[in-house]
C-alpha cells in the first residue's frame, strides 16, 4: 500500500514545478499553466488527505478548487487577449507603462 | 501490489510531463503536456478511490479548460519566447535570475517535502468509513455536498457566473455591441 | 488449476476483441449504408458495380485511401500533424468501453459466474464515456491547428466550439436521466427500465423523457458533426474543413472515428432512454441483438437526417446550442427534479 507521504511528496513537487514555471517563464500563457499545475497539485493533496480521514471532504473541496481554477483560466485568458490586442507581445516584461 | 505500480508509474508520468511543461518554447506543446499530466492525475485519483474527482478532473480540467487555453494559443498565434529582440538561449538556460530561480524551487520541494512527511509520518491511507458507507461514493458525495458545503456550493455559482460575464466583457474588441 | 481462472480473463479478452473489431466492422458497413440511403433517398441506386448490390464498396474505398500518397504539408507540426488523427480515433474507441450492450450471461453455463456483456463496468459509466467524448474535440482541433493552413485552422476552430457547446445540453440531459435512475451506470440505469407499465408498455426513459431525449439526440447529433450541424465537415463543399491537408490513412482515421461517435452515441441513447436490451417479447440472452437493433435504427435516423435536412449556418448553429438547447435542457433537468422529488416524498 502507498503511505500518504508518498502522495504528498508528489504533490509537493507538482507544486515546487508549478511555481518554478511561474517564476522562469516569459510567456503569459505558460505562467498560467504553471497555475494550473500547482491547483492541480493542491487537489492532489486535499483527495489523498481526504482517504486517510476516510471522509469525502478531501474530493469535496477538490469540486471547488476546480470550478476556482476554471473561472480564473477564463478571466485570466480574458485578460491575455486585451492585453495582446494592445501590445502584441506575450511576455509579461512588455507591460511596463506603470513602471516609474 | 497493482497500486504501488500504478501510482508510481502515474504519478512518473505526471511529474514528468508537469517538468516538460514548463520546459517547452512553444506554447501549443506546453498545453498538450498538460493535458497528459491531467490524464495521469485523472489516473491517481482512481487509485485513491475517487472516481467521480477523476472523471470531474477530465471533464472540467482536460475536457474544458484546456480546450480553452487551446484556443487563446491558436487564436493569439503564440509567438514563443525567443521571438523578435529577445536572446536564443532556452528560457530555463539563461544564467543570473535563472539558476537562482532552480535552485530555490530545489529547495522548496525538499522542504514541502520534508515538512508534509513529518507531518504524517505513516501508514496506508484509509479505504472506508466507520459506519460502512463507501468513501468517495457518488451518492454520499452528493449528500455531504448540498448538505454541509451548501453555501460553498451557490457561492461557487455566483462566482461562475461573474466569472462568466467578466471573461465576455474583457475579450470584447473596442466599439462591438 | 481452476478453469475458471483462465476462462473468465479469456472470455472478457474475447469480448475486448469482438468490441474492438465490431466497432471497426461497423464503420464499414456504414459506410456502405450511408451511401445506399442517401442513394435511394434521392431516387438513385447508391452504389452497385463493386460486389453483390455494391456491398464491397467500403473495401474499394478502404483500398484506394490505402494506397494514395501520403502528405505533409511542409509548414505543418511534425507530431501534431500525425498525433490528431490518432487522438480522434483512439478516443473514439475508448468512449465505447463503458457501455454494456447485453444482460449478464453465463454462456450457456460454461461460467460458473455470470459475465457482463461490455468491456467494462464502472459505477461512474456515464460521466466516463462523457470525459473521453469531450476529449475528442481535441483531434479536431489540433488537426485543423496543426496543419498550418488557414482554412484548417477555421474549421478547427469552429468544430471545437461547436462541440464544447452542445456538450453542455448533452451534460444536462444525461443528468436528469441519472435523477430518474439513481444511479451513475449505465448498466444501472438500463436495468432501471426493465419491466412494464400496465403490463405492456416498457418502462423505457423515452417515455418519462420525451424532451430530454429529443435534446439528447439534437445534442448527440452537434456532437459528432452530423447532419445539419456537419458546418466544419461540409466546409469542405464549400471551401475546405480540418482535414484538408489530409490524405491516406491519416485522413481515413477521421470519417472512421466520426461513425464510431456515431455508433456509440446510439449505443448511449440505447442504453439511457430505450432501454438498452430490454424488448418486449425477447428473452434476456437474446437481449443484444434488441440491442444492435435499437442501435441500428438510430443510425438510419441519423443517416436520414443528414440528407433530409438543410445544413445549419455557424451562428445559427451556436445561437441555437446557447440560446435555446441549454436553457431548455436546464428545465428539463428542473422539472425532472421537482416531479422526482414529489412522487418519491
Amino acid at each position: 500500500m502507498i503511505p500518504l507521504s508518498h502522495y504528498l511528496i508528489v504533490s509537493a513537487l507538482l507544486f515546487a514545478i508549478g511555481t518554478a514555471g511561474v517564476f522562469l517563464r516569459k510567456n503569459v500563457i505558460t505562467i498560467l499553466l504553471s497555475i494550473e499545475i500547482m491547483l492541480n497539485a493542491v487537489n492532489l493533496s486535499f483527495v489523498a488527505f481526504g482517504r486517510y480521514a476516510g471522509t469525502v471532504d478531501g474530493q469535496i473541496i477538490t469540486f471547488f478548487v476546480m470550478t476556482v481554477a476554471a473561472a480564473e483560466a477564463a478571466v485570466g485568458l480574458a485578460l491575455i487577449i486585451a492585453l495582446f490586442r494592445t501590445r502584441e507581445s506575450l511576455n509579461p516584461d512588455a507591460f511596463t507603462s506603470l513602471k516609474w | 501490489m497493482p497500486e504501488s505500480v500504478l501510482f508510481y508509474v502515474l504519478s512518473g508520468v505526471m511529474v514528468a510531463a508537469s517538468g516538460l511543461v514548463i520546459g517547452q518554447r512553444n506554447p501549443m506543446y506546453s498545453v498538450l503536456l498538460l493535458i497528459v499530466s491531467f490524464a495521469a492525475l485523472a489516473g491517481l485519483y482512481i487509485v485513491l478511490d475517487a472516481p467521480f474527482v477523476a472523471m470531474a478532473q477530465m471533464i472540467i480540467y482536460a475536457g474544458a479548460i484546456m480546450v480553452l487555453f487551446l484556443f487563446v494559443v491558436m487564436l493569439l498565434n503564440a509567438p514563443q519566447e525567443d521571438a523578435a529582440g529577445w536572446d536564443r538561449v532556452h528560457p530555463l538556460r539563461r544564467p543570473g535570475v535563472a539558476r537562482i530561480g532552480i535552485l530555490l524551487a530545489v529547495v522548496l520541494v525538499a522542504e514541502l517535502g520534508w515538512a508534509l512527511s513529518k507531518v504524517v509520518a505513516l501508514d496506508s491511507p484509509v479505504g472506508a468509513r466507520a459506519d460502512g458507507a463507501v468513501v468517495g461514493s457518488v451518492r454520499e458525495l452528493g449528500r455531504v455536498l448540498f448538505s454541509e458545503y451548501s453555501f460553498a456550493f451557490e457561492a461557487t455559482s455566483v462566482l461562475i457566473l461573474v466569472a462568466m460575464v467578466g471573461a465576455v466583457v474583457l475579450a470584447r474588441r473596442e466599439g462591438d455591441a | 488449476m481452476d478453469s475458471q481462472l483462465l476462462l473468465r480473463p479469456a472470455v472478457i479478452g474475447l469480448m475486448i476483441f469482438i468490441v474492438f473489431n465490431a466497432l471497426i466492422i461497423a464503420s464499414a458497413i456504414l459506410v456502405y449504408a450511408e451511401r445506399k440511403v442517401m442513394g435511394f433517398m434521392q431516387q438513385r441506386y447508391g452504389p452497385y458495380l463493386v460486389g453483390p448490390h455494391g456491398m464491397m464498396q467500403p473495401f474499394a474505398d478502404i483500398l484506394k485511401l490505402l494506397f494514395k500518397e501520403e502528405l505533409r504539408p511542409k509548414g505543418a507540426d511534425k507530431w501534431l500533424f500525425t498525433l490528431a488523427p490518432v487522438l480522434a480515433i483512439v478516443t473514439a474507441f475508448a468512449a465505447f468501453a463503458t457501455v454494456p450492450f447485453g444482460a449478464e450471461t453465463t454462456l450457456f453455463g460454461l461460467l460458473d459466474q455470470p459475465i457482463k456483456l461490455g468491456v467494462a463496468d464502472v459505477n461512474v459509466g456515464v460521466l466516463v464515456v462523457f470525459a473521453v467524448t469531450s476529449m475528442g474535440v481535441y483531434g479536431i482541433v489540433l488537426a485543423g491547428w496543426s496543419s498550418n493552413s488557414k482554412y484548417a485552422l477555421f474549421g478547427g476552430l469552429r468544430a471545437s466550439a461547436q462541440m464544447i457547446s452542445y456538450e453542455l445540453s448533452y451534460a444536462t440531459s444525461i443528468a436528469a436521466v441519472i435523477l430518474l435512475a439513481g444511479s451513475m451506470s449505465v448498466r444501472e440505469v438500463v436495468d432501471a427500465q426493465a419491466g412494464y407499465w400496465f403490463g405492456f408498455v416498457p418502462k423505457w426513459y423515452l417515455f418519462l423523457q420525451p424532451i430530454g431525449f429529443l435534446i439528447y439526440a439534437i445534442a448527440g447529433v452537434a456532437e459528432t458533426n452530423r447532419a445539419p450541424f456537419d458546418f466544419p465537415e461540409a466546409e469542405q463543399e464549400l471551401v475546405a474543413g480540418f482535414n484538408t491537408e489530409y490524405s491516406s490513412v491519416r485522413f481515413a482515421l477521421f470519417p472512421q472515428a466520426e461513425y464510431i461517435n456515431m455508433v456509440t452515441m446510439s449505443a448511449v441513447a440505447t442504453d439511457l432512454y430505450l432501454g438498452g436490451w430490454h424488448f418486449p417479447g425477447v428473452p434476456e440472452y437474446l437481449g443484444w441483438l434488441a440491442f444492435l437493433a435499437k442501435v441500428g435504427f438510430i443510425l438510419f435516423v441519423y443517416i436520414w437526417m443528414r440528407w433530409t435536412v438543410p445544413r445549419y449556418r455557424y451562428d445559427q448553429l451556436m445561437k441555437f446550442g446557447w440560446k435555446y438547447l441549454l436553457p431548455a435542457s436546464v428545465i428539463n433537468l428542473l422539472v425532472t427534479a421537482a416531479l422526482v422529488l414529489y412522487f418519491n416524498a
